[in-house]
């Protein structure tokens, strides 16, 4: 109950940070230099056009006035129209999340299942082989351009190994999507039983996956081997051993377990670094997420697209930092809310 | 000058040599004591000759087209092969160090520069400033940064300017924060109620007896964070955002190559790709380096 009141009161200190973000991407759209009516009337635009253009946006009006529009349109959940293809942006950006999300998602399991194992191991076996591996691995990921490092996968599984399908999207043209259930289409596949387009699905998000998660895999590592190390080095830890519990006791629940809240914490920066990162690997390998469509409408200098995209990424990083709180609140009983 | 008499006015540049030697002497231990800060320095050394030189060093014009010679792979002749129309990779790699390192560094100095007047003054003063300042930096943090950057660059415009702009944006919350903290820290120090009593301004304490202190952690924030701001500004011009297609950069050389990598023409992508790893890792050796060289306790 009193782990409840916690998480709601957390979900209460998430608003002000959400109001924070609908300002910044308010004041993108409309308060930088450039006449974005003129922007939206295109090249050939008489000046009669521009001002039709500026009363139907509202531009005409004050920023509060449009602030209070803006508010408005997001409460029903609209965010424009993009310029380029003349749908509303929510319901592309809708149709396009659940791509980035299995990617996202899957790139973070993977992240964690490889850096915590090898981090734990490190600081258990300090300055052995593994803790060279280690560091050389979080030295080298923190400098590897994720663009890069996709490529170079692309060129040594596709080209030269040809073990790893084309990086051409989610699914190759033999298949079909799977029904919609999730819009993952792994998870999909394998609750209508179609084992083989679940297999191609995976085969396309492995590449992809690896890519993004070899980028996050630095900093979680190099976090879970020194709060492992500071754990081993406690007192209390002394005191479990030397009360005869076994070692494997001794390291999963007495060191792990106080290890885990420092690299919680660092998952909320490897958020920011993902949800960036993604939109470079969608770019490699032609995954049609949320970040490609936003690739696409910088090209074309689409506004609207732009600024959804932005802002729908800044609530789902709002989002999975409160998902990482509330776990932390239910590993750490002693975690209060501050002030 | 005799040398029976001993002026006052002799003994401040004597000791001012000293300190330098021995500056000199605890720079030398670091170098030699660490070969990977010592290579590291010798890495930017050789980046920022290149820099400097670049162009009049390599040995075709980067922007030259030979239709006759496009997407030849490495050969003696042209060291990283050419590119699908004809341009020599190697002179393109090399120029390009230029503005990448200008793009970087131009935007990490304006952050720093803001951040650092941002934090001492919210350390300094706390109150309101402090108040709103933070209330800033956790909005910025709130965004996941390099989406951010994307968004501020389409807004503000397609330019290298806008690239810079937003790359500092992005990056201020670090320094801002660190300023903070060791301003806020120093605040009330012996030496600064001293010189209060003595009767320095405020301002003037805090640019000429604060500020000058907190800057060997400053400083190892800002190599730390050259690496990652070199990584973002290509990463923004890989999307296309920023330079132009013609002009030689690192970011969008990797992009041109990235249509050709399924085909086989590795080298036009491997070649830019591994110049940028290899400016990150120097800066991120760099970070470390200093790290020992201002704050040896902090050593690992």
């Amino acid at each position: 109950m009193a782990q409840l009141t916690v998480i709601f009161a957390r979900v209460l200190q998430a608003i002000p940070t959400v109001f924070g973000i609908v300002v910044v991407t308010f004041l993108l759209t409309r308060a930088l230099p450039g006449d974005p009516a003129a922007y939206f009337a295109g090249a050939s635009a008489t000046p009669e056009s521009i001002a039709e253009i500026r009363a139907k946006l509202g531009l005409d009006q004050s920023l509060p006035v449009q602030f209070a529009g803006y508010i408005k349109d997001l409460a029903t959940g609209n965010l424009g129209e993009s310029i380029s293809t003349g749908q509303p942006v929510a319901t592309e950006l809708l149709k396009r999340l659940p791509a980035s999300l299995e990617l996202t998602l899957f790139a973070l399991l993977l992240s964690v299942a490889v850096s915590i194992p090898l981090g734990v191991l490190a600081a258990v076996h300090q300055d052995s082989w593994i803790d060279q591996v280690c560091r050389f691995i979080v030295t080298a990921g923190v400098s590897l351009p994720t663009f890069f490092t996709g490529l170079l996968l692309v060129y040594v599984f596709y080209f030269l190994l040809g073990v790893a399908p084309a990086p051409l999207g989610r699914l190759d043209l033999l298949n079909i999507p799977p029904p919609h259930v999730t819009g993952f289409f792994v998870i999909d596949g394998l609750l209508a039983r179609e084992w083989g387009t679940a297999w191609a699905a995976f085969k396309q998000l492995l590449l992809p996956g690896i890519t993004l998660a070899l980028f996050t895999l630095a900093p979680l590592a190099r976090m879970t081997r020194a709060a492992m190390l500071q754990a081993l080095s406690s007192e209390y830890l002394r005191t479990a051993r030397a009360a005869g519990l076994s070692s494997a006791r001794v390291l999963m629940v007495y060191a792990f377990r106080n290890a885990m809240l420092p690299i919680i914490t660092t998952l909320g920066m490897v958020f920011s670094f993902t949800l960036g990162a993604n939109v470079l690997v969608e770019k490699v390998f032609a995954w049609p997420g949320i970040g490609s469509y936003a690739i696409e409408a910088l090209v074309v200098s689409d506004y609207a697209a732009v600024q959804g995209f932005v802002l729908s990424m800044a609530v789902l990083f709002v989002v999975l930092n409160l998902a990482v709180d509330t776990l932390y609140t239910l590993i750490d009983p002693r975690v209060r809310i501050e002030g | 000058m005799t040398d029976t008499t001993y002026t006052p006015e002799l003994s401040a540049p004597v000791n001012r040599r000293s300190a330098w030697s021995r500056g000199f002497a605890h720079f030398r231990y670091v170098m030699t004591s660490n070969p990977v800060t010592f290579l590291a320095f010798v890495l930017l050394a050789g980046m920022i000759v290149v820099a400097l030189f670049g162009p009049s060093l390599v040995p075709y014009d980067p922007l030259a087209t030979l239709s006759d010679k496009a997407l030849k792979p490495p050969s003696r002749e042209h060291w990283f092969g050419t590119d699908q129309l004809g341009r020599d990779v190697f002179s393109r790699v090399v120029v390009a160090t230029r503005l990448d390192l200008l793009i970087s560094v131009s935007a990490v100095a304006l952050s720093f520069v803001c951040g650092a007047a941002m934090g001492a003054c919210a350390g300094y003063w706390g109150g309101w400033f402090d108040k709103l300042s933070g209330r800033f930096l956790d909005t910025i943090m709130a965004f996941p940064l390099f989406v951010l950057a994307m968004g501020i660059v389409a807004a503000a415009g397609n330019t290298i300017q806008n690239i810079v702009i937003a790359t500092a944006i992005i990056n201020l919350p670090f320094y801002a924060r660190v300023a903070r903290a060791e301003v806020s820290i120093r605040r009330n120090a012996g030496y600064v109620q001293a010189a209060r009593l003595s009767g320095n301004s405020e301002f003037r304490i805090l640019l000429l007896k604060i500020l000058p202190n907190t800057l060997p952690p400053m400083m190892v924030q800002l190599s730390l964070n050259m690496g990652w701001a070199i990584l973002n500004a290509a990463g923004l011009s890989f999307i296309g955002l920023g330079v132009r297609a013609p002009t030689a950069e690192w970011g969008i050389m990797v992009a041109e190559g990235a249509n050709f990598i399924i085909s086989g023409e590795w080298w036009m992508a491997l070649f830019p790709g591994a110049a940028l790893m290899l400016a990150v890792f120097t800066f991120n050796l760099l970070g470390d380096g200093l790290r020992d060289l201002v704050d040896p306790q902090r050593r690992t």
